[in-house]
């Protein structure tokens, strides 16, 4: 990356002239000298529409919450309702999250090793819960796995119900969550040598030996990653768990709609205290994948 | 039957090499995924159909007509045709800088664009609520000059931009590093300005990630449910977009209509991703075109 020092005079070379502005910026900032132009303009706008969009109302957020009296915010943020949607909400995304990790593994080992008619259509539709409008999902899994519904029908002389149960809740979350595992996994699963697999198995590993001490190592990072990024979708969801969750309070109400009932009935203060518990959460789960994602791309330099 | 997918499945030539799976561990995997992903994927999609024409196609057909409607997917379209744009713009912008040069803080910066990806939509949509609903920040101020932002159309599609901002920079960014900056060192050489730079050189070669990334944006912007429900404030006819027009229909026990307008949402996914599928094949073909 590093480029020849005789071409750092960018003004000269292309004969655009740079404003001092520019020139400031670009001394402070870049860590290397570039012969292109347009970074003062284009990280600029980029901060300036970054702020105005997201960190100046984010910002807002965390203010409110700082005009909130201790004693207020604390109540809000434990009583008892409140700490059962939290368990229903972080308890569901995380079953939500492992039977991802488990089916998302499978599916992506599927898809990167066998070939089966039909597989380009499966590999197509995997992405369907991110294109999906989560509203469409809810009402359509309700419909699903209602009493009478296709699957609930079926279900309900076993005395399994689903939906308007926490295991509704669930069915949602695994929905939503579906294609992450398998996204982060697949690319894995495919670059991997298959040298080192017949290494293990002409060393006298049988097939389970080398799937369990050869590739499940080498695929831990991307698979941590996928079921952090599912946990984490799964945390803030709304849309698709409103409808099959039935939203009855200590039960199956959770988090992100008690935030939206505490706002209908104007208590801001609530509202705000219960969505910072949720934000932070989030922040906290967006370093842990950025880090995994980062070992994980270190193992695979490795390679 | 049974011989032909024996056939099939023998045809991969792993099956005969040292690492593949016994015949049955492989039928049962499949077996596996094939259910899992039906019963998630396939039995919603064919769902959705079946519960839309109920009543036959008359029915399905008159769900689009009320002015309710109309007015839903008249606002989604417009939301999504404002919220596009400006994050297509920001993409560019902010892929050009963190692709093409090396400056302090790059990660921080990363991240940052990756934070409404995480947030929950409905905190998202509260966000916007607290800064200029009437109890905000900036409630009072906006109250006296009488502009509307929360429960009205400009609270919509702030929203938007925010749960769908990320989504541009996220495809162009990856793209754009790969690249490397040789070909439009070339070309400003070769003497082209700044904008020729990017008109003609970048821009080509980065079409298949913007648009793949301009697909998922849509999609998203059209399907936004938890932030915009939160902005809305659910006036008929003229806060409502087509998932909170859902939501009204589906509570009013109005299942078919309900169904209906869901219908078009789905097949504006499975249009999307049809053209994910388009796309990735496309650009895979281009990078294959050029190794040669």
């Amino acid at each position: 990356m590093r480029r020849d020092s005789a071409i750092t005079c960018p003004g000269e070379l292309t004969g655009s002239p740079r404003s001092l502005c520019e020139e400031i910026t670009m001394a402070f900032l870049l860590k290397q000298p570039s012969v292109l132009p347009g970074f003062g303009l284009a990280l600029g706008f980029a901060l300036l529409y970054l702020s105005l969009i997201v960190l100046i109302p984010l910002a807002g957020l965390f203010m409110k919450t700082a005009t909130l009296a201790w004693d207020q915010f604390w109540a809000a943020v434990t009583d008892p309702r409140t700490v059962a949607s939290y368990q229903l909400t972080f308890g569901a995304s995380l079953v939500a999250a492992m039977i991802n990790a488990v089916f998302g593994l499978i599916i992506a080992w599927v898809l990167a090793r066998y070939s089966f008619p039909g597989k380009k259509l499966l590999d197509a539709l995997i992405d369907l819960p991110f294109a999906l409008p989560t509203a469409v999902a809810g009402i359509t899994l309700t419909a699903v796995f209602s009493v009478n519904g296709w699957i609930g029908r079926y279900l309900e002389p076993w005395g399994i119900k689903v939906a308007f149960t926490p295991f509704g809740v669930l069915v949602a979350l695994t929905f939503i969550g579906l294609p992450f595992v398998v996204r982060t996994v697949q690319p894995v699963l495919q670059d991997l040598e298959t040298q080192i697999e017949e290494a293990a198995a002409s060393l006298g590993a049988t097939r389970w030996k080398t799937i369990t001490r050869v590739i499940l190592p080498e695929v831990l990072p991307a698979l941590l990653t996928g079921f952090t990024s599912a946990f984490a979708r799964a945390v803030g969801e709304y849309g698709s768990v409103v409808f099959i969750s039935g939203n009855m309070p200590m039960r199956t109400e959770i988090t992100p709609l008690l935030i939206i009932t505490k706002l209908e009935q104007y208590d801001y203060a609530g509202a705000t205290a219960i969505a910072v518990v949720m934000l932070v959460v989030s922040f906290a789960l967006l370093l842990l994948i950025n880090g995994l994602q980062w070992w994980s791309g270190r193992r695979l330099a490795a390679l | 039957m049974t011989t032909t997918i024996l056939s099939v499945l023998h045809r991969t030539p792993r099956a005969v090499s040292v690492i593949g799976e016994p015949f049955s561990v492989r039928l049962v995997l499949i077996g596996l995924s094939l259910a899992f992903l039906g019963l998630f994927l396939l039995v919603p999609l064919a769902v959705i159909c079946v519960e839309a024409l109920k009543q036959g196609f008359g029915a399905y057909i008159a769900s689009f007509q009320e002015p309710d409607a109309i007015s839903a997917i008249q606002l989604t379209l417009l939301a999504a045709g404002i919220a596009v744009p400006l994050n297509l713009v920001f993409g560019l912008a902010a892929a050009w800088a963190i692709a093409k040069f090396e400056f302090r803080s790059k990660q921080v910066l990363v991240t940052l664009i990756d934070l409404p990806f995480s947030v929950s939509p409905v905190v998202s949509g509260l966000i916007y609520v607290l800064l200029f609903g009437l109890q905000g920040w900036l409630g009072p101020w906006l109250a006296e000059h009488d502009i509307k932002i929360i429960f009205a159309v400009p609270g919509i599609v702030l929203a938007t931009i925010f749960v769908t901002f990320p989504f541009i920079a996220r495809e162009l960014i990856p793209h754009m590093q790969t690249r490397g900056n040789d070909e439009e060192e070339a070309a400003l050489v070769l003497g082209a300005s700044g904008w020729q730079v990017f008109w003609r050189v970048t821009l080509p070669s980065i079409k298949w990630s913007l648009l793949y990334g301009v697909i998922l944006c849509n999609a998203r912007a059209m399907g936004e449910f938890g932030a915009v429900s939160v902005v809305s404030g659910h006036i008929r006819g003229e806060t409502n977009t087509m998932p909170l027009h859902v939501e009204i229909l589906y509570n009013e026990y109005n299942y078919v209509a309900a169904f209906a307008v869901a219908s078009l949402l789905a097949s504006l996914s499975v249009v999307t991703l049809i053209a994910k599928s388009l796309v990735e094949w496309k650009s895979s073909s281009e990078a294959k075109e050029r190794l040669a």
